[in-house]
């Protein structure tokens, strides 16, 4: 027994000495005092119900903050204040509105599909949370790791537009339904575009895996690396994965002047809450994955020969690289959605089918030329990069 | 060969002025803010003078308001807001004079026309910038706009304009 606490103090201090703040030091000492005292089997399912439950933490969390963010940006672009009368400058808002939305009857509603009513809302919070589960955090906060991931990803995160549509189809209401036909064809379409724009980098990394992608970016980002076709994919990407979370100039499946609410009219308490939820994750979701496979995930800014500099970016947990990273990309998301009119059905199909994907498809003809001919930023340049 | 020319222009005029509409928004952003807090900023608020928010009656500092209670105001009123009470008395050399005995203003009925104002012959009465007049009870919506033991002011002697001016 002393052994092994001596074992473990020492690894502790090793990973203390170069990186003191990061999360590893913590599981692999918890790992550690765990499998020193009981079997392999017992050890796997505490880990597993500990990560589930951290996840799920993470997700009530993170939508919390990003409700409280998006409103109060939100306010700052129209020249207002945003809330600010719960709690200091408003923090406490969305824990009030949360605790309400708790409390709120859930409404069943006449003739409609009570079954797939009630199991509609589970499909997209599912789906959102299958996918959350993949993301990289930071170092060691990695749940899942396929070798396919990118492919899992995309797989997985389609899967909430079925909880749209069976909202659409359940709630027997003209504007659920329109909302989550619309819905269902501006998703369908901007998956592929979205899905593609992935594939242009799956190309230029050469590997699906998240955690191999996010190694090979240690000195030159995906976005750098492939100059002008990353540029293309991951401005691509942004736009694609803006239409999939229904937000902003896209936001035509519950256009409120039109269809009240959309696919979620007839939802309300904790149902309309997990619509409400499932949305600000998905904006965190794609903002999450275009930081992982674009701007080298959690790892921080490195340049090849700066051995102080990199020390010194290295002192920064590689959470916070991530956070910072995946929230720039949020701030560009909102602040696209308060700067554009909403589009019409017939100009978003046609953004999707006559200009991303065409440009999506040479681009990654382009990229592949890029690869092969060694003209990405790395063979170019490799004392820099 | 045309259309593929549109096409691209297209594609560039569309993405240009998609970034001049965030630069707009980006100097949005920045933006003193125009939220009134209201309770908070009682102090420093500003209100239009041309807001009617009260019928008042003004009073000198000698408590003597311009009211000849000819009751114009009260026929103008389009909807009853306005009821002038008046009494004859007899002044000292012995001539009779109507005085005013209450103006009462219903502030609940007032729909702030400002119909009263203007057809008043002596400038007695105008709307102020007082414009925090709810209350717990209907009755405490009618206003007695004369002053207690207020009385009406002596116009001044002037020589009276030449007529066809």
């Amino acid at each position: 027994m002393k052994f092994v606490l001596i074992r473990i103090i020492r690894s502790f201090m090793i990973l203390n000495y170069s990186q003191p703040l990061e999360v590893t030091n913590l599981t692999s000492w918890l790992d550690s005092a765990l499998r020193s005292s009981m079997s392999e089997f017992w050890v796997l399912l505490i880990e597993f119900v500990l990560v589930g439950v951290a996840l799920l933490a993470a997700y009530a969390v993170i939508a919390l903050i990003l409700i409280y963010a998006e409103r109060k940006i939100t306010a700052f672009f129209q020249a207002r204040f945003g809330p600010n009368r719960v709690g200091k400058w408003g923090l406490l808002q969305s824990v009030a509105d949360m605790i309400k939305i708790l409390l709120k009857e859930i409404v069943k509603i006449n003739r409609s599909d009570r079954f797939l009513f009630f199991a509609a809302p589970f499909f997209m919070i599912v789906a959102s949370m299958a996918t959350f589960g993949a993301i990289a955090f930071g170092k060691g906060l990695h749940a899942i790791d396929f070798n396919i991931g990118v492919l899992y990803v995309t797989a997985v995160s389609s899967l909430g537009i079925i909880g749209v549509l069976l909202a659409g189809w359940s709630s027997n209401n003209k504007y659920s339904m329109i909302g989550a036909m619309r819905s269902g064809a501006q998703f369908v379409s901007y998956e592929l575009s979205a899905g593609f724009a992935l594939m242009t980098i799956v190309v230029l990394a050469g590997t699906m895996q998240f955690s191999e992608m996010i190694d090979k970016q240690q000195y030159c980002w995906n976005i750098f690396n492939g100059h002008i076709s990353s540029i293309i994919a991951f401005v691509i990407y942004l736009i694609s994965g803006h239409a999939e979370t229904n937000r902003g100039p896209f936001d035509l499946p519950e256009a409120e002047s039109e269809l009240t609410a959309g696919y979620h009219t007839e939802y309300s308490g904790l149902q309309f809450g997990f619509y409400y939820l499932a949305e600000y994750l998905n904006m965190f979701i794609i903002a999450s994955i275009a930081t992982t496979v674009f701007l080298g995930g959690y790892l921080p800014i490195q340049v090849k020969g700066w051995e102080a500099f990199n020390g010194i970016m290295g002192y920064i947990p590689s959470y916070v690289w991530f956070f910072g990273k995946t929230a720039g990309l949020i701030f560009l998301s909102l602040w696209v959605r308060w700067s554009f009119p909403r589009l019409r059905i017939d100009q978003l199909l046609n953004l999707e089918w006559k200009y991303l994907l065409p440009i999506n498809l040479v681009n990654i003809v382009v990229m592949v030329i890029l690869v092969l001919t060694g003209l990405t930023l790395t063979d170019l340049l490799p004392g820099i990069f | 060969m045309r259309s593929v020319a549109k096409y691209f222009s297209g594609l560039f005029t569309g993405i240009k002025s998609l970034l001049f509409g965030m630069s707009v928004t980006w100097k949005e952003l920045w933006t003193k803010k125009v939220t009134q807090q209201y309770p908070e900023n009682r102090d420093t608020l500003v209100i239009s003078d041309r807001f009617r928010c009260e019928l008042v009656m003004p009073h000198d500092e000698n408590n003597e308001h311009a009211c000849t209670a000819c009751g114009i105001c009260q026929m103008n009123c389009p909807n009853g807001t306005i009821v002038v009470t008046s009494q004859m008395i007899e002044t000292e050399d012995g001539k009779k004079k109507k005085i005013l005995d209450t103006h009462q203003w219903d502030l609940g009925m007032c729909t702030f026309c400002n119909l009263c104002v203007i057809t008043c012959p002596s400038d007695a009465i105008k709307f102020d910038n007082t414009f925090e007049n709810a209350v717990f009870t209907r009755s405490k919506l009618v206003h007695k706009l004369n002053h207690e033991g207020s009385k009406l002011r002596e116009k001044k002697k002037e020589p009276l304009a030449p007529k066809g001016e």
